[in-house]
């Protein structure tokens, strides 16, 4: 003590003394202050919802409210989840073009890391649907036969037998399913975009989700095999008959023409 | 001398032949009536054969898909070659046409063959039916001929219901419970009819396999008799043709049977044959292995029966669905209506050949076609009845049609329901200003001729265009037909001035018959006077 009393005066002693109270604050700050915002490996999703915020602002906010509190043009995103985000601006419906029946796929205008920045930030406003894993959606070793009894049974009464797309009421429809990226549709199944119903995995499991990618994937996309021929939009009926008419019928008058017009005849040698 | 000779000759083998069938068949008078049958020549005239070469490819192919096909709803697990469909359970009808489309040699092609041809066989029966509307050729005689192919047509219609249900596919399946809702909408009978027809409660164990001795055995062999029939007529009146220089009501000109005709109408047949081969190799046809097993839960959207149901369709779908009670019961109007509508569409066209005789009082023989501008009123009707065909077509589409035109199906809904109403009624005043139109036309090149396109100058200054006088055979086609007078009630005084008593069936034949042929429906031919005038004068107008 003797020591520290003899330097009292030191001319160094406030200093000194500046530097122990700043350790100290500092010290003190460090042990009490909220621990989230202090853990060094949340750093990267923080920074991703602030930019994906930043994102929001400029292009949901004035349809979708600046807190995704929804208004009378979009509705509210609170508890979408980040699945229903990657689906609707990966598949580029969002941001909407014009208000309208239903919201149709058009150029995606943001880069994937974008998307994932707004999901997160979509994500923060309440707990959703997760942006599924490759492993969740992936169609390889999933059973074909299996996913085309349940997509009949789900799917088929809007998107057709083999997801060729369908008419629904006011001008809404069910859009064609061809080459459709495996995540979007698993990711619209779970989220139920637009006016599609949701299938939730207590509806319809993770497995089934495969089954029924593998099966759209097998009958509908740019491998599926068509073993008659022209698959003619592969709408049925109404378009074999329209075919049957103008190619069928329609050769067969003209070749009636052409036999007609060429006859025996008697007047001329 | 000479005598022995010929008894001894020995004749050729194909002579003997010939004589041995001629001795117990009578070949040779009946050869001898038929051989030279005279037939005339007109694109036309071939729409029919048309359909008759379908139809003998559909019987051909049909032949095949027997041996294959198992008329039976057992369910089994499908173990076939077509992976999206293995471990699936399914009646024996789909599993055995997924087996006669993936694992018989050239099953699928003969089964596609047999659907594009059945297709085309009732698209060429309407055409075929179109042309004898239009042209007048089922007047008298040929009125009970018109019936046989109107027969065969709707018979053709249901053939191909029972055949595309048999498959037991999830798009025929929902078709059939179309049909089973269609029976149910009949008040009283309804659930009976559809208890009987499905031996129990839809859709049973049992209507693959009375469909198909419906549609193998039944309906075509109904068709093969009137089928018969409808060419023996055909034989018997002679076939009709086009007007024209020598050609008369008491002749046919043309070319004969053999060895013209059978020489072009056989080598039609396979060109026939080869043109549905070719479609079927291309185009796939109810491709029933993307379609599924029929299981009364499951549905799909666009499922639309073949195109020859399709106004059927229209109709349910343009059809609001009311429904009322009356007196404890439920009265499914949204489907009776339209179930009621359905025999009335047929019929309307079936019996209008007795219709028109009795308005206009014709009933001499005809065997010279009209040009169906001469007859606008007949021709306005038929566009009317196609018009009216045609939006129910629409109708029964309409969701693909949504789809295609980005449009609303509601709106799409909408339009055939007044269209519905409208749509004729303005075919019909149109065609008819456009006959008088084509009249106009024909009146204008009989008097002053064709126009030739060369301009010539006067030495007055004033350019003229030539026109080209029209040949004495153009003349004569031109003019040929007849132009009737409206049947007339006659006079409404009796010789002694006394009023005579008219029945309101006659008042009511003379407006109609006055609508049919009065003023406004025709452009008076040109007279002889007339052309004399015209003609004879100065070259130009």
């Amino acid at each position: 003590m003797k020591k520290l009393s003899a330097r009292r005066r030191h001319p160094l002693a406030a200093v000194v003394v500046l530097l122990l109270a700043l350790a100290a604050t500092g010290g003190l700050y460090a042990a009490f202050a909220p621990a989230d915002k202090a853990q060094a490996d949340d750093t990267a999703q923080s920074l991703a919802i602030q930019e994906g915020m930043k994102l929001y602002t400029v292009g949901c906010a004035s349809c979708h409210g600046t807190g995704g509190q929804g208004t009378s043009d979009g509705p509210s995103l609170i508890g979408v989840g980040s699945a229903a985000v990657d689906f609707q601006v990966g598949t580029g419906r969002m941001p909407a073009q014009q208000p309208g029946p239903q919201v149709p796929k058009k150029k995606v205008i943001y880069s994937q890391s974008e998307i994932d920045q707004l999901a997160a930030y979509v994500a923060s406003l309440g707990a959703g649907p997760i942006t599924p894993t490759e492993k969740q959606y992936s169609p390889k070793g999933a059973d074909i036969a299996k996913g085309g009894d349940l997509f009949r049974t789900n799917c088929a009464q809007c998107h057709n037998f083999t997801g060729e797309g369908g008419a629904l009421t006011d001008g809404k429809y069910a859009p064609n399913l061809e080459d459709v990226d495996p995540k979007h549709v698993y990711e619209a199944m779970q989220t139920g975009p637009q006016n599609m119903p949701s299938f939730p995995d207590s509806t319809l499991p993770e497995q089934q989700k495969r089954d029924i990618i593998a099966y759209i994937h097998t009958v509908n996309s740019d491998e599926a095999a068509s073993p008659g021929g022209l698959k003619l939009g592969g709408f049925g009926p109404v378009s074999e008959g329209l075919f049957g008419w103008v190619f069928g019928l329609g050769a067969l008058i003209a070749v009636a023409v052409w036999v007609a017009a060429h006859t025996a005849k008697a007047k001329k040698s | 001398m000479s005598t022995t000779s010929e008894t001894n000759r020995k004749a050729p083998a194909g002579e003997r032949v010939a004589d041995w069938a001629d001795g117990r068949l009578g070949i040779y008078s009946l050869a001898k009536a038929n051989m030279r049958k005279i037939f005339p020549d007109h694109w036309s005239f071939m729409l029919g054969e048309i359909a008759l070469y379908s139809f003998i490819i559909i019987i051909l192919t049909g032949v095949y898909l027997t041996l294959f096909f198992h008329p039976s709803m057992n369910e089994v697990v499908y173990e076939g070659t077509y992976v999206p469909m293995q471990g699936i359970r399914m009646s024996e009808a789909y599993a055995s046409t997924l087996d006669i489309s993936f694992d018989v040699r050239g099953g699928l092609l003969i089964r596609q063959i047999h659907h594009w041809a059945a297709l085309i066989f009732i698209a060429a029966m309407l055409v075929h039916m179109m042309r004898v509307f239009f042209t007048g050729a089922f007047r008298k005689p040929r009125e009970i001929n018109w019936l046989f192919g109107f027969l065969l047509l709707v018979l053709g219609m249901f053939t191909g219901f029972t055949g595309y249900s048999l498959p037991d596919d999830l798009l025929s399946g929902t078709g059939v419970r179309f049909m089973e809702g269609a029976i149910l909408s009949m008040p009283i009978v309804g659930t009976y009819m559809s208890f009987f027809l499905f031996g129990g409660e839809f859709p049973g164990g049992d209507f693959v396999s009375r469909f198909y001795s419906i549609h193998v055995l039944l309906l075509p062999g109904i068709m093969m008799g009137l089928l018969v029939a409808h060419l023996i007529l055909v034989f018997y009146h002679k076939h009709t043709q086009f007007a024209g220089p020598g050609r008369t009501n008491n002749n046919v000109v043309g070319m004969p049977l053999l060895p013209v005709y059978m020489a072009k109408a056989g080598g039609f047949f396979f060109l026939v044959f080869g043109i549905i081969s070719i479609i079927s190799a291309v185009a796939s046809i109810n491709p029933i292995w993307a379609l599924g097993p029929y299981r009364p839960d499951q549905v799909s959207t666009g499922a639309q029966p073949d195109w020859y149901m399709g106004f059927s369709e229209g109709l349910i779908r343009a059809m609001p669905g009311w429904e009322i009670n009356f007196a404890g019961h439920t009265l499914a109007l949204g489907v009776f209506i339209p179930l009621m509508i359905f025999p009335m569409i047929l019929a309307v066209i079936a019996v209008y050949p007795f219709v028109e005789s009795w308005i206009t009082g014709d009933k001499r023989e005809h065997h010279i076609l009209d040009r169906p501008r001469n007859v606008p009123t007949r021709t306005g009707f038929g566009v009317a009845w196609l018009t009216w065909y045609v939006i129910l077509l629409i109708a029964g589409g309409n969701d693909l049609v949504a789809i295609f035109f980005h449009m609303s199906i509601n709106s799409i809904t909408w339009f055939a329901r007044i269209a519905f109403f409208v749509g004729p009624v303005l075919a019909f005043i149109i065609t008819k200003r456009i006959c008088l139109g084509l009249q106009r036309r024909d009146r204008d090149k009989i008097l002053h001729g064709r126009e030739s396109g060369i301009i010539k100058r006067l030495p007055h200054g004033e350019f003229v265009e030539i026109h080209e006088p029209l040949s004495q055979e153009e003349l004569y086609t031109l003019t040929a037909h007849e132009q009737y007078k409206p049947a007339e009630i006659g006079p409404t005084v009796d010789e002694n001035g006394v009023r005579r008593k008219v029945k309101l069936k006659d008042k009511l034949r003379a407006k109609l018959s006055k609508g049919y042929y009065g003023p406004d429906t025709y452009i008076p031919k040109p007279s002889v006077e007339e052309f004399k005038e015209i003609t004879g004068g100065h070259g130009h107008h």
